[in-house]
């Protein structure tokens, strides 16, 4: 039976969308799974990975694992891979499994693919999938060696609980001694409390339409309804209106959430790179001609001063019931 | 100081893609090659560290098919880059071939300080080959960087990580940065520059000659075109009508809520 490590990447305790995708597909294809498990604040997890079939747990709980340290995380990794000897790695391509992984591959000369937005077996080989040159073509990806796949978060379905009950082994391993180069002097605290964007499972877009930083409090109003995440096009970005962590896009994020509401945005190449990937995209423009309507599910041609306050009152009441 | 500055020649966003007929890859003949967005933020910030500490020195490095790589070491030496190093290659490596290269180049040139890379580069979007080459000489990275200062021995850098938070980092050199928007505004070349650039002896180097060991990676197959979305459906009628219309498609045709 194939061995899978999953880097289970959790929040306060709870696991994230992005991990149960990875364990819904380890149980999809009844794989032997170890999981990694990362924070002094994860034992409330424990469990919950149990329920999920996960039969051994490589603790990181010394608390200088509470913050992301790319040389004591990639000595802590190596060490759990080695242990491991895992046919499969699985994380997601978040900006800390990209920052890792690669770097922890180069050290196992394992062969790692980020960004991927398909995983499935086939004839016992894994194969990947993964967008290129901004979404406009796809490829297969195959290891030669044993794959480190990062998946991009919202693109595998979660299933069912399966409520195994494995009671895992668990294995701490300790901070490696080391003498380390890098260290986080300040965290700042960005002012969102909402999902980061590339995990975001519907997201709130603005653009240049929407005429003023002011203005975006109805986007966010739409988004409180929806419990989405705000994002923005790189005008308004670069006109100072919201921080660029909220552009989307060629020179900001990549995202593929279930839904993504684009409003007064032109649908530029450079911001249909970042978001293309999306199911369902809806788009709220008064241009009928502006390229977004090309790309869009829906296309809502009108003004969005009009049409935004209505559609948070809409949804309000239809998700009421 | 001694910085190397690691980029990355892909086709331009604006570029039509067209794939071979046999799947293998892209037709590269019929690309605009550019250097990568994020790279310039590198260049540039390499550039500008030069100039506020005189004597330092910035050679680029890029790996691919030399005729056409060129260019994009001639763009950055252009921008106040002074040395070039091109690595001939085969079009599709992949990140860890790459890293390995690069990171045996730099090894060859001697003692640095300080390698810069963009965070991503937009064609394969992997994100990988910065941390791996960092990996490779045993030297701490700090990725995703929208702020740089250079103090004695150490890089004070931001990084923007998960749900707008962003985080300050101190690294003891030598060391890798990946950078991205926010970090600086890459300049525009000046015609010296650019006629200076014209004039550069770059170093080439062959893949073959560095004599590394085989690299079991990845590889591309089976270029496609990603699926075809249906036309998309226009809501019409007054404000009111359109929110009902499209709430009710959301919900019960997408099942997107
Ligand atoms: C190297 C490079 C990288 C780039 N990277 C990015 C990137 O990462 N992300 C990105 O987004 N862009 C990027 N761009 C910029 C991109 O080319 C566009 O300039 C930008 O996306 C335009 O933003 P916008 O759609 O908000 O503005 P505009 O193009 O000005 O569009 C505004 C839209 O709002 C509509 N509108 C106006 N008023 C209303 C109203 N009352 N109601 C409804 N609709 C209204 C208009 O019809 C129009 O379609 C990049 C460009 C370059 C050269």
């Amino acid at each position: 039976m194939s061995k899978v490590l999953i880097f289970t990447e959790h929040q306060n305790g709870t696991l994230k969308r992005s991990a149960l995708e990875l364990l819904s597909f380890a149980n999809k294809e009844s794989l032997q799974i170890s999981a990694i498990l990362v924070g002094s604040h994860s034992h409330s997890v424990i469990s919950e990975l149990g329920s999920w079939g996960v039969t051994q747990i490589y603790q990181l709980n010394d608390t200088s694992f509470d913050q992301y340290n790319p040389e004591l995380f990639d000595a802590a990794f190596f060490e759990v891979a080695q242990q491991a000897t895992p046919n499969l790695i699985l994380a997601s391509s978040s900006s800390l499994g990209k920052d890792l992984f690669p770097r922890v591959s180069a050290r196992l000369n394992f062969a790692c693919a980020s960004d991927c937005t398909h995983l499935e077996f086939n004839n016992g080989q894994i194969k990947a999938t993964k967008p290129l040159y901004s979404g406009k073509c796809l490829a297969d990806v195959q290891f030669e060696t044993t794959p480190v796949v990062l998946m991009r978060a919202n693109q595998l379905p979660v299933m069912e609980k399966p409520n195994k009950n494995s009671s895992p082994q668990i294995t701490s391993i300790p901070a490696p001694s080391l003498d380390l180069k890098t260290v986080v002097k300040n965290i700042v605290k960005g002012t969102s409390q909402r999902l980061d964007l590339t995990e975001a499972n519907i997201i709130v877009a603005g653009g240049r339409g929407v005429k003023g930083p002011e203005n975006f409090k109805l986007l966010n109003d739409l988004a409180d309804v929806l419990g989405a995440t705000v994002g923005a096009s790189r005008a308004v970005v670069d006109a100072g209106w919201v921080p660029h962590e909220m552009q989307v896009g060629q020179t900001g994020k990549t995202v593929a959430p279930t839904l993504y509401i684009a409003v007064g945005i032109s649908g530029a190449i450079q911001h249909l790179a970042g978001m293309s990937g999306s199911k369902v995209i809806v788009a709220i423009n008064s241009d009928p001609n502006a390229p977004i309507m090309q790309k869009a599910t829906y296309g809502v041609v009108g003004d969005l001063f009009e049409i935004l306050p209505k559609l948070t009152e809409e949804f309000k009441q239809v998700l009421a019931h | 100081m001694k910085i190397f500055v690691c980029i990355k020649q892909v086709p331009d966003t604006e570029t039509k893609i067209k794939i071979l007929p046999d799947s293998s890859g892209i037709d590269a003949a019929t690309v605009k090659w550019v250097v990568n967005p994020y790279d310039e933020y590198a260049i540039e910030e390499a550039v500008k560290i030069k100039e506020s500490l005189p004597g330092s020195v910035v050679t680029v490095i890029t790996l691919g098919p030399k005729k056409r790589v060129a260019d994009v070491l001639r763009t950055a030496i252009a921008m106040g880059a002074d040395e070039g190093i091109i690595i001939d290659a085969p079009e599709s490596l992949d990140p860890l071939s790459t890293a390995k290269a690069l990171a045996a180049t730099i090894k060859k040139e001697g003692e640095f300080d300080l390698i810069l890379t963009g965070q991503a580069a937009i064609d394969d979007n992997a994100s990988s080959v910065g941390p791996m080459v960092a990996q490779i000489l045993s030297i701490p990275h700090s990725a995703v960087i929208s702020k740089l200062t250079v103090t004695n021995e150490s890089f004070l850098v931001e990084r923007e990580v998960e749900g707008g938070n962003k985080e300050v980092v101190q690294m003891q050199g030598p060391a890798l940065i990946s950078a991205t928007k926010g970090l600086n505004t890459p300049r525009y070349a000046s015609l010296p520059g650019i006629m200076k650039a014209k004039k550069k002896v770059l170093k080439e180097l062959d893949l073959n000659g560095l004599n590394l060991e085989k690299t079991l990676g990845t590889k591309f197959t089976h270029y496609r075109l990603p699926p075809e979305k249906p036309a998309t459906k226009i809501i019409s009628g007054d404000a009111s009508t359109q929110v009902r219309e499209l709430v009710r498609l959301l919900r019960d045709e997408a099942k997107a809520l």
